[in-house]
């Protein structure tokens, strides 16, 4: 075959990944697999009503692991013209010469392979024109600064993408798919008195006609921003917390780090032996679906080839399942999930209030609406992060609070969950309504 | 190496493989230039990388990558195009030369009268720093320190090593016609302990590197040095009682802490950020923005620095900036771009993720200089308060000003006594007022051991932080404890 062609079709990806598999077995392992993605797309970024960057993306990567049987060689490259990919192979088989024995290593068992593989519409090709895309990232931004306090912009960037990713094992394993994915944000700045704040919005989805609009994402920028003018610091104190959507989804992140195969096994993990346990409080049913159509983080095959599954991760509060490869499910003595790469959709069952709702029904407390730092041990589950929101007193929002930290603990923050609400926010891998966690400690002034 | 060595390894290297030469490169320019972009760059790199490590006492996992290809870039006044490419092929060049000049219209001819070398420094080895050991000794290397950090206490469960290493060629030819180019040796070892006692888990880890080889790790017992530290910091943290909350007079100890001076301000006077002024330092440079005494500068030029580098992404040679003197605003840090825009120069701050990304005003090793305190007397000096030592990472808002940083390490101080080990905690404060509240200044600068890495708007580079032990009065500690 010829490798020095510059315009691969997807049969020709498929034809170089069985050739790195024949070539690994020529050189002697006795399993091996392969994956190649490519991706290319455009990111435009207008400022303060103009062009600002326009950058053209085109990758792809070439990953090849093989198995001498329980030892392991990994190697990759992003040049995959003929004497790079056969100087690849080798590498990886160079590797496993020095690389030790492992009972665990090896490729997931040829049974969980995917039979079938499901159309999950995750392909949504957008013909965009930079100009176009210009045109758009622009009236996002023109709507974001109508705002008579919006004083200056860091811009609004369209960016889009679309790739195939391929994937094949020795054990006959052979899947490809392609997929697209769209993102619009925007972030502008608000001054008063000498003191500037700043906030984004965005929207992101595999198909361009589900985007939110332009104008939307411009106006919530804007909203967003000079709604934190006059932020204050917070006496320290211990308060319930509404986590509004994006910031329940790194509560709901915690938790999968905490239940991963690589976190347990290693004991590095503030969840362990809990499995049909009460993790969370009863209000908690989290289910994973990996077959969503459109879905963000949909995939019928994890990247070892393993058929996923839609299953209930935690039921009234207690855990069902880990978060597994093929190769922590053999350390634990397990069997693999499905989740090689990670999770595919996780849902939190939405609550009866609105976040309107929620504020009311706690009287007193803080909204957090962001978050900085990396205050968080998976270890011991210490939690201590930077927050900015909003003070809530008689049941309504009163003013915009920034230099706090809220800390505790997440094995009893999960228990302490004492609302969830319905505004669900779908823009990510992890799909979730606001959380309410009672009894945070407060540092500020 | 000189400058005309370099330039000469790196054509060896990157360019004469795909047939590439300086004529190739004038015409690329006059592709890229064929438009009304006032300026441009072509960046060409290779990088290879390897990662051994090592977990319940067998080194089960090593990957070699190899990445290597072309970025351009076409600027008009404030505007950038960018296209790369993975294949370095003339073809693929000027495919990109033509996507990448799309920001600009119009039509003008730039032309490249020619080439020439610009000088750079010669801060690091130019060698392979992956070759100068084998790699039986890469594995045998692992294994020793897991014996080790297990032989110290019983109560060590897991023991994870990580070692890794990195060979850079970047050449850069500009639309001035300058060229340059840098071979960039990168390593790092890392330690990770589990410890357990009466079911409480707890974590320790250290690490260090440079731009150095391996050889480093095996002199003065230095990868050794990181297996007790990192046994002794998860023992520790068994013994380790809430922290506190609130706020209160915090020190902070030398080295890595220095983390809080790249957050709370480095950030903030990085030259995309003060142009466009969105950052709550812009238009503040002589203004006194820290307490007399407090001098930070940032310096690309130390050797064999994780942060350092001999030029910049865009070719220019990195060096000493002095940000802050004895308390007063003096500088930010540029690249061209917006150095030009901001009518000032670049100060060699201009750095890139890869190839596939542009270039923007970032950090290399950024430090404050020692004052005439005795660490024992700033403890000492505090009644009551928070004595870290040792810290995660951090994150910034350089348009609130607002800070954090997460200690790993630290304890109560107590009647001006180091007492209780506490958790870690996140500390938050205000960049353009932190450094006004810094009221001692330790003699005992120390830079941090390599281990740091920056974000910005999606680019990792490598950095480096120091500091001398510091007073800070009032700073907000996020812990549990009222």
């Amino acid at each position: 075959m010829d490798l020095q062609k510059t315009q691969h079709s997807s049969e020709d990806f498929e034809g170089l990944i069985q050739y790195c598999l024949d070539e690994a077995k020529r050189l002697g392992a006795s399993s091996a697999e392969a994956s190649i993605n490519i991706e290319h797309g455009l990111s435009v970024t207008a400022r303060l009503g103009d062009v600002e960057t326009i950058e053209h993306h085109n990758d792809r990567a070439l990953s090849v692991t093989v198995y001498f049987d329980k030892i392991k060689g990994a190697s990759s490259t992003t040049n995959l013209e003929s004497s790079s990919v056969i100087e690849t192979i080798s590498a990886a088989c160079k590797i496993a010469k020095f690389t030790q024995e492992d009972d665990c290593a090896g490729l997931a068992d040829a049974d969980r392979m995917a039979n079938v593989i499901l159309d999950l519409e995750l392909d949504h090709p957008w013909g965009i024109t930079p100009e176009d895309a210009l045109s758009v990232a622009i009236e996002c931004e023109d709507n974001a600064r109508e705002f008579d306090k919006i004083s200056n912009s860091e811009g609004s960037t369209l960016t889009t993408s679309r790739g195939t990713s391929f994937y094949a094992n020795s054990h006959g394993f052979s899947g490809n798919y392609q997929s697209t994915r769209y993102n619009l944000s925007c972030i502008v700045i608000a001054a008063k008195n000498g003191a500037m704040q700043r906030d984004y919005w965005y929207t992101t989805s595999r198909n361009p006609k589900n985007l939110e609009t332009a104008a939307s994402v411009g106006k919530k920028a804007a909203e967003r921003t000079i709604h934190r003018l006059g932020a204050k610091k917070l006496s320290t104190q211990t308060t319930p917390v509404i986590f509004e959507p994006n910031m329940a989804r790194t509560l709901l992140s915690h938790f999968i780090s905490a239940i991963s195969g690589g976190a347990l096994y290693r004991k590095a993990s503030f969840l362990l032996d809990q499995l049909n346990k009460n993790v969370f409080s009863d209000l908690v049913c989290i289910s994973e679906d990996p077959h969503i159509k459109q879905g963000l983080a949909s995939s019928a095959y994890d990247l070892e080839g393993v058929a996923t599954e839609p299953r209930e991760l935690v039921e009234n509060g207690v855990l069902n399942g880990y978060v597994l490869s093929s190769y922590s499910a053999r350390k634990l003595g397990m069997q693999t999930t499905g989740n090689a790469g990670g999770i595919h959709n996780l849902i939190l069952k939405e609550g009866e209030r609105n976040l309107d709702g929620l504020i009311n029904d706690i009287g007193k407390g803080l909204l957090v609406t962001e978050l900085i730092g990396h205050g968080v041990n998976n270890v011991t589950g210490d939690y201590s992060r930077g927050a900015v929101g909003y003070w809530i007193e008689n049941g309504e929002i009163q003013y915009p609070v920034e230099e706090i930290t809220i800390a505790g603990n997440l094995k009893s923050m999960f228990k302490n969950i004492v609302a969830i609400g319905n505004d669900v926010d779908q823009r990510g891998a992890i799909i979730t309504p606001s959380i309410v966690v009672d009894g945070m400690m407060i540092a500020g002034s | 190496m000189s400058t005309e060595n370099q330039i000469e390894i790196a054509k060896n290297f990157i360019l004469s493989p795909s047939g590439i030469n300086e004529s190739h490169l004038t015409q690329a320019f006059s592709t890229l230039l064929n438009s009304s972009a006032d300026s441009g760059d072509i960046y060409f790199q290779s990088r290879k990388h390897e990662v051994w490590s090592l977990e319940d006492g067998i080194v089960k996992d090593a990957s070699h990558n190899v990445s290597q290809g072309v970025g351009i870039r076409a600027i008009k006044d404030d505007k950038s195009g960018f296209a790369y490419s993975d294949e370095i092929v003339l073809p693929a060049l000027l495919e990109s030369c033509k996507a990448a000049r799309t920001i600009a219209r119009g039509t003008s001819s730039g032309q490249i009268q020619a080439w020439k070398a610009r000088e750079g420094n010669d801060l690091y080895i130019a060698d392979n720093p992956l070759d100068v050991i084998n790699e039986n000794d890469k594995v045998e290397l692992l294994k020793s320190l897991d014996a080790l950090a297990r032989k110290q206490d019983p109560r060590i469960k897991q023991v994870m090593v990580s070692l890794a290493g990195t060979h850079e060629v970047i050449f850069v030819a500009n639309s001035d016609g300058s060229m340059g180019a840098d071979l960039r040796p990168l390593v790092r070892l890392n330690v990770s302990v589990i410890a357990e006692q009466k079911g409480r888990l707890e974590q320790g880890s250290a690490g260090g590197g440079g731009r150095v080889s391996y050889e480093y790790f095996l002199k003065d017992n230095q990868a050794q040095s990181y297996v007790h530290e990192a046994v002794r910091m998860a023992l520790l943290n068994l013994e380790a009682v809430d922290a506190p909350a609130g706020t209160m007079n915090v020190v902070l100890g030398p080295g890595w802490p220095g983390v809080l001076l790249h957050e709370a301000i480095g950030h903030g006077l990085e030259g995309d950020f003060t142009r466009k002024g969105t950052s709550a330092f812009s238009g503040r440079i002589g203004e006194r923005v820290a307490n007399k005494g407090v001098t930070v500068v940032d310096d690309g030029t130390l050797k064999d620095r994780r942060g350092s580098l001999n030029i910049d992404d865009e070719g220019t040679p990195t060096q000493c900036t002095t940000l802050i003197e004895d308390g007063i605003l003096k500088r930010f840090m540029q690249d061209k771009m917006n150095a030009k825009l901001s009518n000032s120069q670049s100060t060699g701050n201009g750095r890139r993720e890869s190839y596939a990304h542009l270039p923007m005003p970032r950090m290399t090793n950024t430090y404050m200089l020692a004052g005439e305190f005795d660490p024992g007397e700033i403890i000492s000096s505090v009644d009551s308060g928070f004595y870290a030592v040792n810290f995660g990472g951090g994150q910034v808002d350089i348009t609130s000003g607002k800070f954090v940083f997460s200690a790993s390490e630290a304890y109560l101080i107590e009647k001006g006594k180091i007492t209780k080990p506490v958790k870690g905690a996140t500390l938050i404060g205000d960049g353009p007022d932190v450094l006004t509240r810094v009221s001692m200044i330790g003699n005992d600068l120390k830079l941090d051991k390599g281990v740091g890495t920056c974000g910005k708007e999606g680019q990792s580079v490598p950095v480096g932080v120091g500091q001398p032990t510091l007073r800070i009065d009032g700073l907000t500690v996020g812990g549990t404890a009222q």
